[in-house]
Order: structure tokens, then sequence, then C-alpha cells
């Protein structure tokens, strides 16, 4: 096992090279000089002034010297100072960290929690009008803009029946320990961030419990004359579940993608919202950070799939 | 005598010819769905409405796409006149020849990126999994990187540095969002690569191009159109999230993602401009799903779910 964990990580290297070159070139192809941006307006200064300044940020060199460099620093946390907040771009970045965390967390509960059992009823009410109720929750789930679904909740709960707040981490001026103005907070956003996982999941364990369940050990299992309960929770949805872990991977992506919209849409301070924010201001260095930690957290959240994956299924070894 | 003729007939009536082909054999299949023919019905409807905008804003709803009328903003849905169908903004723009015309963009940018990631994914894929080896390890390290860079935060990089024109915005989502349609074809490749009618085709000389052409494509062919339902489905939704966050095609033009951003300001005053770009957006992607859904039962039954 610890092998297999320790290869996997190997494995991490190339993609995070390949990370970091792609979000190096879209942040250096852009049109628009950084230097003459930022000293926009200023009054007197030279054309030798923003030559000096150029050479100073190393802008003067090859493009794939200017990569080696900004590597190099970059694997050393220093992104550089944001052009905004004239402090260090990462510690920006990682304050933020926790609320986006928080959010994709409760919303990956969410998923499984909702996700699963919808899957396993449908498959087990198969033909029935539950297994068609669910079954067209989780295309119209699929389907449906999550940004749309968080306004027209912010306007059904929170302009029109005041039962939830429509943004921030918790109310202005609350003790920061008040985790019932916190989970308050974090309903909405978290349950419209989990709607495509919910979705997606009741369909997949759908297929997988109708598969697993018409195998033969299940019809032993009856036959020896086990509860249906055992035999579904015991016998069968171990079985089922275990491709689950695969599906992970895409909606770990769109947890961590998604939650730069839905951030936007509750205005909640996480990575994804000081990323966009960024972009908008061309904070170059805040940008960089920000594909690199969020890349970073997808790299991290697919190698403990894979190792989970290699947990329950001890088959699986490193190609 | 005539009994007997009259007592065959019914058998007759409904056989098919026996050996109809694949496609015309998903084409009677598909014809008999009648929740995939409805979606697609909506789907042709939308696509009308969106590329008839001009003349049904001129003669239907009197009015173009960028006339104002500050003293009509806000207004709520009516029937009288027909332009406030579905209100109007903070301009007293019509919303309903706002919405055809958004159309068009989402529509476009749909269809044409996902005929663009076709086509990389598909040619990538036949490449990767029939040559393996370097070739495919450099393919596959593309997608690895693709797929664990969130795409929503590149494109938003793009559009905020960048600034692209709607056409440059196509290419860019066309060239990002291939990796699912090369993971399948790679996949599919490996295994029809192994089978005797390939190495048949190898013994009488064909060449790695041509077989990878005449003989495997044709077999993973079909399951494309399936997936690139789905893919102009996850393109509009990307796109209208873009535009929702006002880094979509340049301001000016209305797109259903635009629309829901102006919506979402002036939700207190107006909440009704909310729901029909997102209920386009919506019934949109729902019916390419379902187009996607039908294709693929029609194509292959055995994949048949329920």
């Amino acid at each position: 096992m610890r092998n297999y964990i320790f290869r996997r990580l190997l494995y991490a290297i190339p993609t995070l090279i390949g990370i970091s070159i792609l979000v190096f070139a879209v942040t250096r192809l852009a049109p628009g000089d950084p230097v003459r941006l930022y000293t926009f307006g200023a009054l007197n200064i030279t054309e030798e002034d923003i030559q000096a300044l150029r050479v100073h940020y190393g802008l003067n060199k090859s493009l794939p010297e200017q990569y080696v460099d900004w590597v190099t620093l970059a694997i050393q946390g220093d992104f550089g100072k944001s052009l905004q907040y004239n402090r260090p771009a990462l510690p920006l970045l990682l304050e933020r960290l926790p609320a986006t965390l928080q959010l994709a967390s409760v919303a990956l509960v969410l998923q499984l929690s909702i996700g699963i059992p919808l899957g396993v009823v449908a498959a087990l009410r198969r033909g029935t009008w539950i297994d068609n109720v669910i079954r067209v929750f989780a295309v119209i789930g699929h389907a449906v803009p999550t940004f749309w679904i968080g306004l027209l909740f912010i306007i059904l709960f929170a302009v029109t029946l005041r039962w939830l707040p429509s943004q921030g981490l918790l109310t202005v001026g609350h003790d920061v320990w008040d985790i019932g103005d916190r989970i308050k907070h974090i309903v909405m956003p978290a349950f419209v961030l989990a709607l495509a996982g919910i979705a997606n999941y009741s369909r997949y364990l759908r297929t997988e419990t109708l598969d697993v369940i018409s195998q033969d050990y299940i019809r032993t299992a009856h036959a020896k004359g086990l509860r249906e309960r055992r035999v579904v929770y015991v016998h069968a949805l171990r079985n089922a579940l275990i491709p689950m872990v695969t599906a992970l991977g895409p909606l770990l992506a769109v947890l961590v993608g998604g939650s730069l919209v839905i951030e936007q849409v509750f205005t909640w301070p996480g990575i994804g919202q000081f990323t966009y924010a960024a972009a908008r201001s061309k904070d170059y260095p805040v940008i960089m950070a920000g594909v690199m930690v969020s890349s970073t957290l997808l790299v991290v959240s697919y190698l403990l799939r894979d190792v989970a994956y290699a947990i329950v299924d001890p088959r699986i070894k490193v190609k | 005598m005539a009994t007997v003729a009259t007592a065959a007939r019914p058998v007759e009536v409904g056989q098919r010819k026996v050996a109809a082909g694949l496609w015309e054999d998903a084409w009677y299949r598909l014809r008999r769905d009648r929740l995939t023919i409805g979606a697609a019905a909506v789907l042709v409807l939308f696509v009308l409405l969106s590329a008839g905008a001009p003349i049904l804003a001129e003669r239907v709803f009197d009015t173009t796409e960028l006339s104002q009328d500050l003293l009509k903003t806000y207004q709520r849905p009516t029937l009288d006149p027909p332009k406030y169908l579905f209100g109007s903004d903070e301009l007293g723009r019509s919303q309903v020849v706002r919405l055809f015309y958004g159309g068009q963009v989402s529509l476009f940018i749909g269809f044409v990126a996902a005929l663009m990631n076709i086509t990389i994914g598909v040619g990538l894929g036949l490449v990767a999994g029939y040559l393996r080896g370097p070739v495919d390890d450099v393919i596959t390290w593309f997608v690895t990187t693709l797929n664990s860079v969130p795409i929503l935060f590149l494109l938003v990089i793009f559009s905020a540095l960048f600034a692209p024109s709607a056409f440059l915005l196509t290419v860019v989502i066309g060239v990002l969002f291939w990796t699912g349609v090369t993971n399948f074809v790679r996949g599919q490749t490996f295994a029809l690569r192994e089978r005797e009618f390939i190495t048949a085709a190898r013994t009488v000389g064909a060449t790695p191009g041509r077989i990878m052409t005449r003989h495997i494509l044709p077999n993973v062919l079909p399951l494309i159109f399936v997936l690139m339902m789905i893919d102009v489905g996850t393109i509009i939704l990307a796109e209208s999230a873009l535009s929702y966050l006002g880094l979509g095609v340049p301001p000016g033009t209305p797109s259903w993602g635009s629309m829901l951003t102006n919506a979402a300001a002036y939700i207190f005053k107006a909440p009704w401009l909310v729901v029909p770009p997102g209920a386009a957006i919506f019934l949109t992607v729902l019916c390419l799903y379902l187009i996607g859904d039908g294709l693929r039962d029609a194509l292959d039954p055995r994949l048949k779910q329920g």
C-alpha cells in the first residue's frame, strides 16, 4: 500500500508541471503589459523607469527563463506580492481556503447522504412512481444551471420567506463560534453546489444497485433467509459502492470549479471569489496562485480518491 | 384461401426490413421514443426562435433588441403589449426579444465549440489508443493536466485577461473541453485494435491512418453523437456561468447568462426577470441531455436503463 501511494504521488508531478505551464502561458500571453497597467496615470514616470521596472521584475528575459524563475519561487510558496493588496499572494489565498473547504466538504457530505439513498431506493422500487420521480430529478439536477437555482433560492428563502440569509459566512458582528448562525449561512450555497452531485450519484447508484441485486450471491442471501434490509445494506450496497469511488473524480472537479460561481452568487469569501476578483483587476500574482491552489486541491483530491479506491478494491495497481 | 391471407397481414404490417443497418435500426427505435422526439422538437423550436429573432422582434413584438423605453422600466410580465411578455429590465428593454437574441449566442457557442471538441477529442483518442507508447503517454499527460485544472477558473482568467470576442471564446472553449471524448475514444480504440478484423486489415497492408479512420472510427462513431449532445449541454452551462460572471461574450450582446447577471442585480425590485433566461438555459440543456440518452438507447438498446 505504501508503495502504491508513493508511486501515485510521483504521477502527480508531471500533472502539476503541466498545470504550471498552462497557467504561466495564459497569464503571460495575455495582451497588455502589467508594468504599464500599474504605472498608468503615474505622472513623473519616464521610459527609463519603465524599463528599469521591467528588469526588476524579470520581464525582459525570454519566456522559458521567466517560467523557470517563476516556478522556482512558486515551489517555495512565493507567488509574488499581490498588486492590489501589496501583500504576498499565497497567504492571501490561504486565508480564504478554509471557507472554500467548508463549503465543498458540506456539499460533498450532502451529495453522498442524499444521492446514495435516492439511488438505492430508486433501484429497489424500480418501475414505480418513486423510481420515476427520482430519475426525473436526476436529469433535472444535471441540466439546471446551478447559479440560477441559487438565485431562485435567494428569492424564495431569503427575500420572500426570510428564513435564510442570502450572503456571507456569518452575520456581521456575530460571535465567530455561533454555529447555528454559520449553519444558516451555509445551507443554501452548499445545497446548490451539491445539486449536480446528488443527481449524478442517484443515477449512478441506481444502475450499480440494479446490476448487483441481479447477481447470484444476492439470491443466495435471500435464499438463506436473511432479511431484506440486511441483504440490501450489507450484501448489495457494499459492492454497488465500489465503482462509485471512481465517480467521485468528476464530481470533485465540479465542487472546486463550481465553487467559483456559487461563491459569487452567495458572496462566500473563498478562493473562488478571490481569484475571480483578482482576474477582474488583473492582479497577476493572485490569479496565478489562485489557479495553482485550486488545481492542487483537485490533484490532492484525485490522489485521495485513488488511494480510497485501492483500499476498497485491492486488485487495483498503478498501471 | 382468402382468410389465410388476411390472417397473415397484421404480422407483416408490424414487421420491418430484416437486414436493416445500424442507422435505420436506430431511427426505427428513436421514432417510437416519444420523450426524445419531444425534446428534439423543443430544441428545434428554440433554434428557430433564436435564428428568427430579428424578424420576430420586428413583426410580432414591434420592437428591436436594443430599443429602450425609460418610462417603461421593470414592467411586470403581461400580454399587452406582447413585447412585455416576460417583462422589461432596468432600461425598459423587451425581455422576450433579448431572450431570443441570447439564444443565438448560447446555441452558436454550444454547437460550434462542441464540434471542435469532438474533432480534437476523437482524433487524439484514436491516435493515443492505436499507436500507444510515447504518443499515448503525451496525450494522457495533456488529458490529466486539463482534468486537474478547474476549467471554469481557467476560462474566467482567460476571459478577464484577453477580453475575447464571441468567436475567440468559442475557439477557446472548443480546445478546452475535449478530454472526456478522448478518454472514451482511447478506451474503445484500445479494445478494438486487438480484434481480428483489425489484424486482418493490418495483414493486407492497411496503413495505421487507414485502419484508424476506416476500421476503428466507424465503430465508435455512433456513441460520439451521444457524447456530442451531452457536450453541447455542458458547454452551454459553462458559457452561461461565464456570462453570468460578466466574462462571456462582449457586453452589449445579450446572452442568457448576462441577462441573469442583470436580473440578479435587481432581484429585490423585479424578481420575475430571473425566471425566463434561467429556464431557457435549463430547458435547452435538458433537451440536449434527453436527446443524448434517447440516442444512446436507440443506437445500443443493450445499454438501456430500467
